[in-house]
Order: C-alpha cells, then structure tokens, then sequence
C-alpha cells in the first residue's frame, strides 16, 4: 500500500448573476420618525452576510452610521421584488438596487434639511455620525433625527427612496450567435494537494492555495468566511456527496448523514487564500459576489490532484474510493505523474 | 396512551411535564417546554444539531428517551448565556465567524460546552474529536475550531 501525494490547479471565470428575463431586483428604503432608516427587501439572508452588506451600502450611500440602518427582509408577499439568493449575485444585483434606493431617500433627505437650514441642498453634507451641516460650517448642523421628525411632522415629506437593477437583456446575434450572458466576473485560481491510498482509493486533501479576484471586499471578514467555508462545499461535490451514487439505478442510495457523505471536523486541511480587489465598474462601491465561485474551482483541481498522484482520470463526481480503485486496477495500478 | 409524568431540571430550573411513552427528549424540550435551542436536523443520531449537556455529558437529544432523564439535569442553549452576557464561548463563535446558516450552531456551541467543562485547554485534536459528531454545511469548521480554541485561551478573538 503507498499513499501518493498529488498537486493539481484550476482557474475558473465566474459570471455574477444572470442575464435570463434581465436579472432584477429592487429594494424600497425609507426614514422613521426617529431618523433611522428600514432597507425593505425580498431577498434572503441565508447566513452568507447579505444583510449586513446591504446594511452597509445603505449606510454609506446616505452618509449615516451603520447602527442607523435597519434590514428587513421579512416577507416576499410584501417585500419589494427580488429574483433570489442565488448565482452569486446578492452583493452585486441587490447592493446595487440599495444603493439607488438610498440615492434617492438621501435627496429627500438633504431637502429637508436644506428647508429646516434654510440653504441650498447642494451646500449640504453628511458626517457619517448622523448630522448634517454646510460644507465648511459644521456648526450649520442638523441631526438626522431632527431631519425626519421635520419631514414627517412639519413638512409633509417622506424621506423615502426606490431602487432597481436591471441588466438589459442580451439578445443572441442570429448571424454569430454572440450574447453578452453577464456583465461583471470574478475570476479565481485554486491549487488543491492530495493524498490518495492506491489500497483503498481514499483521498485525502492535504492543502489548498487559492486566489480569488471579486471587486471590492465590501466586508472583509464576510468574504473570508464564505471563501473558507465555500471550499469545503467543493471539497463535498468532489470527493463526498450524492444522492444518486449509481444514477439512475436508485439502489445504494443514500436515506440519512450517515451514507450520504458530508466532510466532518476531522477531513480540513489548511487552506491559504489570496483576495484580490478589482473594484467591478457596474458593482456596488466595486463590489462583484464571493458566493458560489468559492466551491467551482476546488471539483477540478481535486480531479486533476487526483491524476497527478495516481494517473487517473475521472471524470464522474463524486470521485469516490471506488471509482479510484476501479480506476486504479483497470491501468495496472497506480502511476503517479510528474510533479510540477 | 397514558402519559407519564417527568421531572428534570432544565437549565438549572425545575419542570414537571407529561409524556407519552417513547417521547424523545428533543420532542419534549421543543413541544412541552418550548426550548427552540436544540434543532431537529435527521432525527437519527447522524448530525449532532439536537446535542443537549445531561448531568454535564453530551447526548443527542434525538436519540434520548424523554423518561431517562428524570431527576437529571438538562442543558441546552437556551441556558448558557450568563444574565445579559454571552457566554465566552458564544462571544468567541460570534468574534470568529464560526456561524453562518446558524442550524449546526447550537450542537456545536454545547459540544464546546462539554469539551471545556472538562478539559479547559483542549489541543487542536481535541477540539476536532469533540465536534466530530457534529455536521456544518458552511463554515468548514475551520472558523468552529479556532472560536472554540480562542475561548479556551480566553481571548475574545483569534
């Protein structure tokens, strides 16, 4: 029995979202009384930080302090409308939906405060901290709070805004058959090191290097967490998880967490990650979306891992022991390949 | 069925409830008493969601017959926060991103529990085993590892 390590790479274009029926999503964002603000949205937060990247392009769009924003995304029957959580596209399509939103609630908000100043909007700033004053005099301030209450009890306004993002639909050129399917990539590079058993055809990750380029890191410790933890979702779809492992023959199928197989605490290797911050033109403050490229380049730089250290090619996923076994003894046994 | 009464401390409080026999504990804490903490993940043993502290030793609730517990003393989540404070475990799951969908994370946080009530400064391997009956789906246990290492070492953060 020998256990041949093997190195193998994969470089993956990633599109943001997509371009079926346009890709929208909107977002509605309003003031209270007490000068905080709600960002209404449909899309969901399932634990990938979407709500605390929205609530940080709203903050940042309309000058007030993070703590000021409140997300709610609730309820889809009352929600504005929103695709989904999905194609990675939360950051980009939503946060770009905030963010017009929160444009428009902003100019409300500097014409009220224009009124209550008695100046031109256009002379008006934000700090950042919940005021507003006249650029170059901040003792010409006024909170935010004293803004809404203004706005709602004096004025008669709501300090309110709407936002979408729609990307247009690309047509396909019947003579060429071109389309423009996406308008932002982000682009990664993963290189996975295995260990695989000639014996039992068991592979074990022993490392992974990677860099990913995904516009600007809105929130750094989220984008890190999803890179983490996205890795060891490809590591599953490469070498663990099923739920036809002899498609379309149903038998062997697995019924709990114990058959189908799932990486535990005990299967994680190092993994170093490089981010690489290229600021997405049409991205929200040059944001593109982490989301799923993180697990995509992990499938085929274990599968050419795999090759590397023992000379086989497979090319069905998951690659199981038995595949590699079956793999193994249908060459003669194993040949592992130059290491580069 | 007849039902049988049951009495536990839960959370270092006295309950007194009614089961139908074969209840499991999980059942009995999510219906009867309305402790949402533990989660219902496979219902077999497999995932480690349900995980509960029963006279200090880790269990699945999932696979605990609601009536072994009588007169024992039942911990869940729900009861390890100190007053307003997090308990320096959550406060360390919370500084080093350890949760994301937050479906594993009470099993893992009572894993942690009963790792360091009886090894307080547990190695990398041991903080692997404790957990390795617990599945995550997100974090790729890296950041679980290294909250629950940082709140043995007693920082807030790694």
């Amino acid at each position: 029995m020998t256990r041949h390590r093997g190195r193998g790479m994969a470089s993956i274009n990633y599109p943001i979202g997509m371009n079926l029926g346009g890709d929208p999503s909107q977002a509605l964002v309003h003031s209270n009384p007490s000068g905080k603000f709600t960002v209404a949205l449909s899309s969901i937060d399932l634990g990938q930080g979407m709500k605390s990247v929205t609530r940080q392009i709203c903050a940042e769009t309309l000058g007030v302090p993070v703590e000021d924003v409140y997300v709610d995304t609730a309820d889809s029957d009352t929600g504005p409308h929103c695709m989904g959580s999905f194609a990675s596209r939360g950051t980009h399509r939503v946060g770009n939906a905030v963010m017009a939103a929160a444009r428009e609630a902003r100019g409300v908000m500097m014409e009220a405060a224009a009124e209550e100043l008695e100046v031109n909007a256009a002379d008006l700033e934000t700090d950042g901290r919940g005021n507003i004053h006249v650029k170059g005099a901040p003792h010409r301030s006024i909170s935010t709070k004293d803004v809404a209450i203004a706005a709602q009890f004096k004025q008669g306004k709501t300090i309110s805004g709407r936002g979408i993002f729609l990307v247009p639909l690309s047509d396909v050129d019947p003579e060429t058959g071109e389309m423009s399917p996406a308008t932002c990539y982000a682009h990664a590079c993963l290189v996975a090191e295995v260990e695989v058993d000639d014996e039992t055809g068991e592979v074990a990750m022993v490392r992974m290097d990677s860099a990913y380029e995904l516009g600007r890191a809105l929130n750094p410790r989220l984008v890190e967490q999803q890179l983490v933890g996205g890795a060891w979702m490809g590591v599953s779809h490469a070498l663990y998880e099923t739920p036809e492992p002899y498609y379309p023959d149903p038998v062997h199928g697995p019924r709990d967490f114990v058959e189908y197989l799932m990486p535990g605490p005990g299967d994680i290797c190092p993994h170093d990650i490089a981010v690489l911050e290229r600021p997405a033109p049409d991205g929200p403050f040059g944001a593109k979306g982490p989301g799923e490229m993180c697990a995509n380049p992990v499938l085929p730089a274990v599968a050419n891992a795999i090759f590397n250290a023992v000379g086989v090619r497979i090319d069905d996923l998951p690659i199981t022991p038995e595949k590699v076994l079956r793999a193994i003894k249908a060459q003669g046994g194993a040949r592992p390949q130059a290491r580069r | 069925m007849s039902k049988t009464p049951l009495q536990f401390r839960h959370n270092g409080r006295d309950v007194a409830i009614f089961v139908d026999g074969g209840t499991n504990l999980l059942v009995a804490l999510r219906e009867l008493i309305g402790d949402m903490t533990p989660k219902f993940g496979c219902g077999q043993g497999g995932c480690g969601t349900c995980s509960v502290l029963i006279d200090g030793e880790l269990h699945l609730s999932c696979l605990t017959l609601a009536e072994t517990v009588a007169g024992r003393s039942i911990e869940t989540l729900d009861g390890m926060k100190q007053g307003p404070n997090l308990h320096p475990l959550q406060r360390a799951f919370a500084d080093n991103f350890a949760a994301q969908c937050g479906y594993c994370t009470p099993g893992m946080l009572m894993a942690a529990k009963a790792l360091l009530d009886r090894n307080p400064s547990p190695s990398r391997a041991e903080v692997v085993e404790a957990i390795s009956g617990n599945i995550c789906r997100c974090t790729g246990y890296e950041p679980i590892i290294n909250a629950i290492l940082a709140a043995a070492g007693g920082r807030a953060s790694a």
